[in-house]
């Protein structure tokens, strides 16, 4: 429930009038206010700036220290006001989160001063409204960057610990930094594929003339030579590939990465070729393999950081490159159909088809001009230089805007994904915050049974059950309760629910219970028999959860002390479990629960092994009997 | 030659309209482009104005006057205004906001049709909007009202259609709508006669002359009769 609304909540209390006629039930008695006191200013003075504010308005968040009765260690005797030596800047913007409910990150504030300021007051960051909440995510990002770079600088001399041979494999192959012998490998194999490269390169270079025929490639003049560099760095890069799937840690993504696909394809054409030297029809496409050589440039990526930075962008440009080809496309369907029309009627004309107008427009567009292909007609002259000043802005125009695209798409990646990740985080904040309001409500219920069983029993054991909740709080429980009573329903938790659902479709016979557990003497003020009605449920072990879990840790005593058979744990048995077993079971239980006070926090989920006994829900005045074998345990 | 010169002429007439035709295209997909590169705006539609938010800003009479018509003291009436000005700064609480409002208080299921019959009882002008004045007024009666007063308001908030009856399809409404204010999880689990039950005991209670609506006085003297009603208008006695 937000601060802020707290203050309507006498409105919705004067709202529950209008369930009283429709109610069958009396209505639980409303929570007093003890401490009635009128709403008082109250004076902070944060290191000399005094701030002023009501006193409930600090009241609104109970766990934070401006809240709860810890800023009385804070109260000045002398000048009757609370002293705070912190910064008074933050302070206004932690002060202004108990106005009004949201909390916001100054930017000229140093993120970690500010952290520090709000662990101090208790606030958790986690509440910053969302108006500064990517602001604060990302300086508190870039802060911790700040910081692992720092650890990772001295950590980097400090001795790893002794990791398995594959595992070193690997990382020498990532980073070459971490040993010498791995730089050398880097540099060998970077060494090679150079080499390689180079070789490709100068096998076509023509190399003087063989005496008796015509000027050969020096592929083929020093074949022998050529063969044999081929082979060495193919048996360098073969070595390399195998050696990185040893040590990859999962073999599967490595294959599947594109590193390890570009250096198949670079060391597949030798071998096709090794196998295929002989065949005449296949020596063509033979050749044509040897193209794909060419693609151990890539490898240099591995070397070079750049390369793969510049890989990335283009990936994530792809739709502004598209949208580039796709206009300049139709830019040249367009130009190339009119100037084929416009040259059709001169004679001799190089434009003989549309697409053979295709190459002239592209090489005008791009105001290359090769001059191969010239319009005659005047009017193939005009479109020409329509064709050529349009082609200027259409490259040179979208070229800026796809190189600032890329800066800005990048940033923008970025920044949607964090939003996504912070859109999940804030609808689990308010998903958490709804239940826990609900969760709150329940609890308190049960601490509220539990305080009422106690007083029914004029034992006043250590204390209070649980953290005292605030006035407002009670107020909207008792809100919540006369609903329940109006209504003559429950609220209940969702696994309760579930389990209850499946219960119900397991068993049928709560009638039968009713009247042998109703001679209970009565126990509470409450209506509507709901006690009992919660006991027809227990042979079947159809108890809410919360009661289930708050009674487990009393379980594993009880059960310890108890004098009962074992009771079976397997919610089916104990459906199919007689009667009578089970209701000496609850009669003990019952008076173990009344004694041993525990509130237990409800999201637990049930263990298999130690689901209870049947327990009542609350205590039973005919207590006496079987006190004696009963465990006292404080467990607060 | 005659034969020849149509065609031929036809050949350059064809060429002429194609080049025409030609140039007349270029232009407009040029155009086309352009503006679909966002560099020229060809587009017909007015720039939406901007909904100007109707700010409203209503202030309420003086503290004085709010006194003397409602029970309540000043320092309450104080800290009364204080809430409200800081939900609907505008002095004004609409339909939506009131829904907001009230479905802080009940998480766990649909709070927005009971919400949406409180404001219909809050709203007694009809105008669409409460304002502080009707606000505290309807207060002073559930809170500091006499029995009478506090029953006829519930009467009120019954009678969706104000024409002073309750009859079955309105209570089921309302009915309907506090349950759905229960939420899904509830234990016994909620079933789908559960509210139409409800509002026939109701109807048994209430409808003295069976006559299957319930009129002011009916509902007046059946809940005068009922002493857990007239304990539980007590409930709120000192929510301020």
């Amino acid at each position: 429930m937000a601060a802020g609304v707290a203050a309507w909540l006498p409105f919705a209390r004067a709202a529950a009038i209008g369930w009283m006629p429709v109610a069958n039930c009396p209505m639980p008695l409303a929570p007093a206010d003890k401490n009635k006191r009128q709403d008082e200013l109250i004076v902070l003075n944060v290191s000399g700036r005094r701030f002023q504010t009501w006193r409930t308005t600090l009241e609104r968040y109970p766990d934070t220290l401006l809240g709860s009765t810890e800023k009385e260690f804070f109260f000045n005797e002398d000048t009757k006001e609370y002293f705070f030596d912190r910064d008074p800047e933050v302070f206004r913007c932690v002060l202004n989160f108990y106005r009004t409910g949201k909390l916001h990150y100054p930017r000229y504030e140093c993120i970690s001063a500010y952290d520090d300021e709000l662990a101090f007051y208790g606030i958790l960051p986690e509440i910053i409204g969302d108006c500064c909440y990517e602001e604060y995510k990302d300086r508190k990002r870039e802060n911790a960057e700040r910081l692992m770079d720092d650890n990772d600088s001295e950590n980097n001399q400090e001795s790893m610990p002794s990791l398995s041979f594959r595992q070193t494999m690997w990382r020498a192959f990532e980073n070459p930094h971490t040993s010498t012998l791995a730089l050398v490998f880097y540099y060998v194999t970077g060494f090679f594929i150079a080499v390689s490269v180079i070789t490709n390169v100068v096998e076509t270079v023509p190399c003087g003339t063989v005496p008796g025929s015509k000027e050969l490639p020096c592929g083929e003049r020093y074949s022998v030579a050529f063969f044999c560099l081929d082979t060495a760095c193919v048996m360098i890069f073969t070595v390399e590939y195998l050696l990185r799937l040893f040590a990859a840690p999962s073999r599967y993504r490595f294959i599947r990465s594109v590193m390890s696909i570009i250096d198949v394809v670079a060391i597949m054409p030798y071998y096709i070729g090794l196998v295929m030297t002989n065949n005449e029809d296949v020596s063509g496409a033979f050749v044509t393999l040897r193209v794909f050589r060419v693609f151990r440039i890539f490898k240099f990526s591995r070397h070079s950081q750049g390369l793969r930075i510049l890989g990335y962008t283009l990936k994530s440009c792809a739709s502004e490159l598209g949208f580039l080809l796709f206009s300049l496309t139709m830019a040249i369907i367009i130009f190339a159909t009119v100037m084929f029309y416009a040259e059709k009627g001169s004679s001799a004309s190089k434009f003989t088809s549309i697409p053979a107008s295709f190459w002239y427009t592209i090489v005008t567009m791009t105001t290359l001009g090769y001059g191969d292909m010239v319009p005659k007609t005047i009017a193939g002259k005009i479109f020409g230089s329509i064709c050529s000043l349009s082609g200027v802005l259409v490259i040179a125009l979208p070229v800026p805007v796809i190189v600032s695209n890329f800066s800005r798409i990048y940033h923008q990646n970025q920044r949607a994904d964090k939003r996504r990740a912070q859109k999940k985080a804030r609808l689990a904040r308010i998903r958490v915050a709804k239940t826990g309001s609900s969760n709150a409500y329940l609890h308190s219920k049960r601490n509220g049974l539990l305080t009422e069983a106690m007083e029914l029993m004029g034992t006043p054991e250590e204390g209070h059950v649980g953290k005292s909740t605030s006035l407002a709080e009670s107020q909207h429980h008792h809100l919540l309760h006369c609903l329940e009573k109006t209504t003559n329903h429950e609220f209940i938790d969702e696994q309760m629910f579930e389990q209850n659902c499946m219960e119900s479709s397991m068993q049928n016979y709560p009638s039968t219970r009713s009247p042998s557990l109703s001679s209970h003497p009565g126990l509470t003020t409450t209506c509507c028999s709901r006690r009992s009605k919660k006991t027809t449920h227990l042979p079947n072990s159809n108890l809410p959860a919360t009661r289930l879990r708050s009674m487990q840790e009393l379980s594993t005593i009880h059960i310890q002390g108890s004098e009962q058979p074992s009771l079976t744990t397997s919610r089916s048995s104990l459906n199919l479990k007689a009667d009578d077993g089970l209701r000496p079971n609850c009669k003990t239980s019952q008076i173990t629960t009344a004694i041993i006070s525990i509130p237990t926090p409800p999201a637990r989920s049930p263990e298999g092994e130690s689901r209870p006994p049947p327990a009542s829900p609350g205590p039973n005045t005919n207590i006496p009997s079987v006190a004696s074998n009963v465990v006292k345990v404080s467990a607060l | 030659m005659v034969r020849q010169r149509p065609g031929r002429m036809w050949a350059e007439g064809e060429s002429e309209g194609l080049q025409t035709l030609g140039i007349v295209v270029v232009l407009c997909s040029s155009l086309k482009l352009l503006h679909y590169l966002g560099l020229i705006d060809l587009s017909d539609d007015k720039i939406e104005d901007e909904l100007e938010m109707t700010m409203v800003c209503h202030r309420p009479e003086g503290l004085e006057q709010l006194e003397a018509q409602t029970n309540f003291t000043k320092r309450e009436l104080q800290v009364l205004y204080r809430g409200f000005k800081n939900e609907c700064p505008s002095g004004v609480v609409n339909e939506e906001t009131f829904k907001q409002i009230y479905a802080q208080f009940f998480p766990h299921g649909d709070a927005s049709m009971y919400a949406h019959y409180l404001f219909h009882a809050f709203d007694t002008t009809q105008t669409g909007s409460v304002k502080f004045e009707d606000f505290v007024t309807a207060l002073s009666i559930l809170l500091r009202g006499t029995v009478h007063e506090k029953l006829r308001w519930t009467f009120n908030l019954y009678d969706i259609n104000k024409d002073g009856y309750i009859n079955k399809e309105e209570m089921m409404d309302i009915v309907k709508a506090i349950y759905d204010m229960m939420g899904k999880y509830t234990y016994p689990v909620l079933k789908e006669d559960t509210p139409r039950q409800h509002v026939d005991v109701f109807f048994q209670k209430m409808d003295k002359n069976k006559d299957g609506i319930v009129t002011l006085d009916e509902f007046l003297e059946s809940c005068q009769e009922d002493d857990n009603i007239m304990r539980s208008l007590q409930l709120f006695q000192n929510v301020m």
